[in-house]
């Protein structure tokens, strides 16, 4: 203990349900300090640097606790549960994971669209629950022949009319970040156009351009959404959107849930209004739509786009180093404009 | 050509069967259980074959039908005609290579992101309710894995260079060393495999490559390492793949093919480590279409006495 006296007292601002996934180590840089600490009290009014362990929300009543905080430490690729306005009031600097998720994020954005377009977790549970083979009555000649053929015949059963090729789309990216240009360049050897959307043009950006996530649905067969969640993007992908994006559109959402409409989007797939969708994120967490659980256009994941221990790794290398930084009053690694939020 | 008798072997693709119905006098083999009875009443003005994988064309198919001309394979792979036979007797073989490529390769890519990242898993266990109770767990990153591909040929190409966009270091086994390509060479698939995170079956099945992927192979792939065929079943030693698995001797396995299609082992089923399709990998309704395009294309082109458009013998 003798030791941690002579390190800054970081604050781990952790409401008790969340549990980041990997445990809080000590470092050699700072000292984290718990609200289970006994010294808790004393460093939660001197603390300078704050730590975020999402989704614990930091929001006005939080921010009284810690009178002397300057910065916030973002650990997630989202910062929609920090009041970022009420940051900027009291002059807080915030600092956000950087490009810490954007490998595993755009990944997943892939293989969520690979896997609807393909139907791959869809052929999975055909295959493990036996249906591949179909056994069925005919009249028997060689018995071992027919089998075979009804065998050949079930293994066409798999055929779906909606099963389509990546190559020929048009992928629209809503949200050019970190995540998304990352998207943009594993999908390019696909063979796709690729589009975006962002709140401003990107110089130097080869792919086309549309001012609206409406004009972008428009002339897009599969929408990726990898943008922040904030008060203009609440519900961006509305009925209108899914309209433009056609019956055959597919929707991937690896953003946040309240990105999208849901009640919206749910009655658009059920309708077969939607060609599909594969959905990372929910308005809700942990419930999901149940009428969602019996389509096949659909694949449902449980928020895991950035969960692995390479992401958090990355993130825990972002965090010291602009808690380094904060304490050596350099400029932060990762700070977050809040007056683009705002 | 409405008088040309062409067997079709297997239901593939309604619309190959349509075409085909317009164009020749198609007959359909499964409406045929007794195989006695067909032999006898058509197997003298059979000329054309339409078939698959699933349908082999070996010698005693070919001298059950005396007065075949052409065997159009709807797939690229050729593994279940005997060429040999085929061209010492004159009879013509054709495939769909090119029109498939893409398809194979992007289910590949979709094969490796679903096993890797766990997806099949990740939508299992919203469906059945368990989100509610906790979270799942993690799994292990994509983006910059060693990709190590068995066969560069086209297929084997369209695959390393989507797997380069994801920062994939690429690394390959050919029969011979292609100099003009940028990948790190391995002249051998136990070398490739224990220098590699994720070993892709891609080159076609003859002799040579049967079992090319087996027990040893399967130990330098090691512990953390996956395996994705979508190959053939028969370029792995499947009990040797099953063993494996069970026993935790590799990370996991994304399979589009086995060795006795539509039958999967079934200790695979119980498994979260490993994604099993009905061979899907050229299955999308634009490649289907395109690949019975070209079997129907081939098959004018021999009857009208004009050149093949994708021969092989």
């Amino acid at each position: 203990m003798a030791d941690d006296n002579n390190l800054p007292a970081v604050i781990i601002h952790r409401l008790s349900d969340f549990q980041h996934p990997l445990p809080w180590p000590k470092h050699t840089i700072f000292n984290p300090i718990e609200s289970s600490d006994p010294l808790y009290p004393v460093h939660r009014a001197s603390a300078r640097v704050l730590i975020v362990i999402p989704p614990s929300p930091l929001k006005a009543e939080h921010l009284d606790q810690y009178p002397s905080v300057e910065c916030v430490v973002g650990t997630s690729a989202g910062v929609d549960h920090i009041d970022l306005a009420e940051c900027r009031a009291r002059n807080i600097r915030v600092t956000g994971a950087g490009s810490a998720f954007a490998e595993d994020g755009a990944d997943y954005a892939i293989g969520l669209l690979l896997d609807v377009l393909r139907r791959v977790s869809a052929a999975h549970r055909f295959v493990r629950a036996g249906l591949w083979p179909v056994k069925d009555h005919f009249p028997l000649g060689n018995k071992a022949i027919c089998l075979v053929e009804m065998d050949m015949i079930g293994l066409f059963r798999w055929w779906h009319d909606d099963i389509t090729v990546l190559g020929e789309k048009r992928v629209g990216i809503v949200g050019l970040g970190n995540i998304g240009t990352l998207v943009a360049k594993r999908l390019e050897p696909f063979g796709c156009t690729i589009a975006y959307t962002s709140r401003n043009k990107k110089p130097q950006i080869p792919y086309a351009y549309y001012p609206t996530v409406l004009d972008l649905a428009t002339n897009s067969d599969s929408l990726i959404i990898c943008c922040a969640l904030s008060n203009k993007t609440r519900h961006i992908i509305n009925r209108d959107v899914l309209t433009a994006l056609g019956k055959k559109g597919v929707i991937v959402n690896i953003g946040r849930g309240a990105l999208v409409d849901e009640k919206e989007l749910v009655k658009f797939l059920v309708e077969g209004e939607l060609g599909g969708a594969g959905l990372d994120v929910f308005e809700n967490e942990p419930e999901v739509p149940k009428e969602l659980y019996m389509l096949d256009n659909v694949v449902l994941s449980p928020h895991r786009a950035v969960a692995t221990p390479e992401s958090f790794n990355n993130v825990m290398e972002v965090v010291i180093a602009n808690i380094t930084a904060f304490f050596l009053n350099k400029p932060l690694l990762s700070e977050i404009d809040l007056n683009d939020w705002c | 050509m409405e008088n040309i008798d062409v067997l079709i072997t297997t239901p593939v693709n309604p619309y190959l069967e349509q075409e085909l119905d317009k164009r020749f006098n198609l007959i359909r083999l499964w409406n045929y259980p007794q195989k006695q009875e067909f032999f006898k009443n058509h197997s003298d003005s059979i000329r054309g074959v339409v078939n698959n994988p699933w349908h082999p064309a070996d010698r005693e198919f070919i001298d059950s039908l005396p007065a075949l001309e052409i065997v159009s394979s709807y797939s690229v792979g050729l593994d279940h005609v005997d060429l040999g036979y085929c061209k010492g007797k004159g009879v013509k073989v054709t495939n769909t290579p090119d029109v498939l490529t893409e398809d194979v390769a992007d289910l590949a890519i979709g094969l490796m992101l679903t096993t890797l990242r766990g997806i099949s898993e990740c939508d299992r266990y919203v469906r059945s309710g368990l989100w509610k109770k906790g979270d799942f767990k993690l799994t292990t990153k994509f983006s910059g894995k060693k990709v190590g591909i068995i066969g560069l040929g086209r297929i084997g190409t369209a695959i390393a260079k989507r797997a380069e966009a994801f920062n994939c270091p690429i690394s390959y086994y050919s029969r011979s060393e292609k100099p003009e390509s940028n990948y790190k060479y391995f002249p051998s698939v136990v070398e490739l495999a224990s220098h590699c995170d994720i070993l892709v079956v891609a080159c076609p099945l003859t002799e040579q490559t049967r079992h090319i992927v087996n027990r040893e192979v399967l130990d330098a792939l090691g512990p953390k390492g996956f395996l994705i065929n979508i190959g053939r079943g028969p370029h792995v030693d499947e009990p040797e793949l099953v063993a494996a698995l069970v026993e935790g001797r590799i990370a996991g396995a994304g399979l589009d093919v086995f060795e006795n299609e539509p039958h999967v082992p079934e200790e695979l089923f119980g498994l979260d480590n490993v994604v099993l399709l009905p061979h899907v990998g050229s299955g999308t309704v634009e490649t289907r279409n395109a690949m019975a395009d070209l079997v129907i294309g081939n098959l004018e082109a021999h009857f009208s006495k004009k050149p093949l458009l994708t021969p092989v013998v």
